[in-house]
């Protein structure tokens, strides 16, 4: 609890400094490349028949994921903590390579646990982790994915507490990290606002995102939030199916539980064990999901669907087909779900998907699914 | 008074009536359920002849962030074996009708949520479970959980770290009952060669805190006779050692007489060095 206790104050303090502001604002423009373009997906759309798709093209910052606007702040405020040494989690690899990236620019040593199935699935992040200088750390244990990636980084971080900064890559785990993590990725929201404002002079109808551990959706969400007139879409990893059992949905079909520190929805069995999740993207393959989506769900502000591996595939191809954007296995849910959704709007409205990542990472685990 | 109830626990009552006699609590934790049931009871009635002064049995969850590997293992082998939440209770009340010793639980929090605080605590106290240790409840969240558990006569004991601030502490030690469960190094459960520095330190910090208040008790890293002459020379009134006697099943999952065996030599040998008159 001590750390946690130090953590929120030095957050608290430093994010209201003008000097650690002022720092991030020019790593994220000059280093991670924003603001992100808001992009009018016209073939999509019109295959799609419905609302105008917006894609916010998160996937063209540096590394090629969201994942580097929380990195950034997270290494920064470590940083300025005196803490000289970042471990990290990583499902995809995404927010590993990401956490890599920022401490190389920051000058801090990078450590990140990734499970032994999430090395296999997402070989090329590891490679470009290890050539970023950061340590890659196998996790063997459990369901050797992401969950036991952060129960080794959780026991790592007790054990080296004093010069070691956790670095988590979603809202997720236990407070502060779930308000920091959606505080550095709001920044997502606040240009879409504005830039869809610009572009079709009133807000969207809706805006869509994935939700694994939900750092995405919810840098997306979170500046739309007061805004009742548009709608608000998580979705989650159907995996094969729900009525399969084999998927990664715990909004969808968890239970409340308490987990990594927080209390939030949880796939687990009767007597409270945490179950393995699958999903072919190894970004949303976590039993849990940040605690303000469970509220978000249960206020019902927010609205929670799946889309399966095979829907996550379709729009894979879809969107590279139609638009010559590769996008994320993760980001190909929520596309999969918004070209559903469009149709239930009308040809003036706007949707907003946020295209979390590109897809290169996912290569061969697309070319394995889909022949030729 | 050590409590807000009016009279000390039963756990309480135990460390102090050591302590009048000069000794430290040998507190014995194994994971229950591993290997699987039978073979857990056989284990744990050694320790309890062997001379553990209070048993500390661990219901296991899939994903104990506060252990280490050892622990991790026995937790995997008793949950693949079938060991439930209601199972590991129901071995336990097994255990209370057999030896007359205090006994203390370990679990994560989610698997008390899952099957409900009140019927948790309900079954735990009929199955004879005289305190509870979760480490991933903080005391600041606890209130109802303290409820609870206080209506059924369980004890409550938190853990404190190395790094606990004064603050903290102090709030640890109004809220526990039982006794502080002293994490005395900086990471997870496992057997160490030497006692971390930092236990000693810790237990005298925290004893100077508690005022008498309450017992308490160290462990994480105290594997061997040494560790608890030397944490109890420090002052605690009990050493809990958990991942040695868990690695002594471990390694004899063949011989099932051996295990018993060597817990009981190991767990005498243990409870000797808790009698500074005897080390």
């Amino acid at each position: 609890m001590e750390p946690l206790i130090q953590l929120e104050l030095s957050y608290r303090k430093l994010s209201k400094e003008s000097s650690f502001r002022k720092e991030l604002k020019g790593l994220l423009a000059n280093y991670a490349g924003r603001p992100t373009p808001l992009y009018l997906a016209r073939n999509l759309t019109q295959r799609s028949g419905g609302a105008k798709i917006y894609l916010k093209r998160e996937d063209l910052l540096h590394g090629g994921a969201h994942k580097i606007n929380n990195t950034l702040g997270q290494a920064l405020l470590a940083k300025r903590m005196g803490k000289t040494r970042i471990i990290a989690e990583t499902g995809a690899g995404q927010h590993g390579v990401a956490t890599a990236m920022a401490c190389a620019t920051l000058g801090l040593r990078a450590e990140v646990y990734m499970g032994e199935e999430d090395m296999e699935r997402q070989r090329l992040n590891v490679y470009r982790m290890k050539m970023l200088g950061a340590r890659v750390h196998p996790v063997g244990s459990g369901s050797r994915t992401l969950k036991d990636a952060i129960n080794e980084a959780l026991r790592d971080w007790v054990t080296n507490v004093e010069d070691t900064y956790y670095l988590i890559g979603s809202v997720v785990g236990p407070h502060p990290y779930p308000t920091m993590v959606r505080d550095f990725q709001s920044i997502i929201g606040i240009e879409a606002r504005r830039q869809i404002l610009q572009s079709e002079g009133h807000l969207p109808r809706a805006a869509v995102a994935c939700v694994g551990g939900g750092s995405n959706s919810m840098g997306l969400f979170h500046p739309f939030l007061h805004d009742l007139e548009v709608d608000l879409y998580g979705v989650e990893a159907g995996g094969e199916g729900l009525d399969r059992g084999r998927h990664a949905a715990p909004l969808c079909a968890g239970r409340e539980g308490v987990f990594h520190g927080m209390l939030t929805y949880i796939l687990q069995d009767a007597n409270g064990q945490i179950q393995s999740t699958h999903s072919i993207s190894a970004g949303l393959d976590y039993p849990g999901v940040g605690p303000e989506h469970a509220f978000l769900m249960d206020t019902r502000r927010a609205k929670y669907a799946v889309a399966t591996d095979n829907e996550a595939l379709e729009a894979f191809q879809v969107l590279s087909e139609t638009e010559g954007i590769m996008p994320a296995l993760e980001p190909a849910h929520a596309l999969s779900y918004a070209t559903k959704l469009a149709g239930n709007y009308r040809k003036n409205d706007a949707i907003i998907v946020n295209l979390s990542g590109r897809g290169d990472k996912d290569v061969e685990t697309v070319a394995k699914h889909i022949p030729n | 008074m050590p409590n807000t109830s009016q009279t000390e626990t039963a756990i309480e009552s135990k460390l102090g009536s050591l302590r009048s006699r000069g000794q430290g609590a040998l507190i014995a934790f194994l994971t229950g359920g591993d290997p699987d049931g039978k073979s857990f009871l056989d284990n744990a009635t050694a320790l309890v002849d062997g001379g553990a002064d209070i048993l500390e049995v661990g219901i296991p969850f899939s994903d104990p962030i506060a252990d280490g590997p050892v622990i991790q293992g026995s937790s995997q082998r008793a949950l693949l074996s079938g060991a439930t939440p209601r199972g590991v209770l129901g071995l336990i009340k097994e255990i209370s009708l057999a030896r007359s010793v205090p006994i203390v639980v370990l679990t994560y929090y989610n698997l008390v949520l899952a099957t409900g605080l009140e019927r948790f605590l309900k079954t735990a106290q009929r199955s004879g479970v005289e305190g509870l240790v979760i480490p991933d409840l903080p005391v600041e969240e606890s209130d109802s959980f303290r409820k609870t558990s206080s209506k059924h006569h369980i004890d409550t004991i938190f853990l404190a770290g190395p790094n606990t601030s004064p603050t903290r502490m102090r709030q640890i030690i109004e809220k526990s009952h039982g006794f502080v469960y002293m994490v005395s190094l900086f990471g997870v459960t496992g057997p160490r060669r030497e006692l971390d520095p930092v236990a000693l330190h810790s237990v005298k910090r925290v004893k100077a805190l508690a005022k008498g208040r309450i017992p308490i008790a160290a462990g994480f890293g105290i594997s061997r006779p040494e560790h608890v002459a030397e944490i109890i020379a420090a002052g605690a009134d009990g050493a809990i050692v958990g991942s040695a006697l868990v690695e002594i099943v471990a390694h004899n999952l063949e011989d099932r007489e051996r295990t018993r065996v060597k817990l009981k030599d190991a767990v005498s040998d243990l409870k000797k060095a808790t009698n500074p008159s005897l080390v």
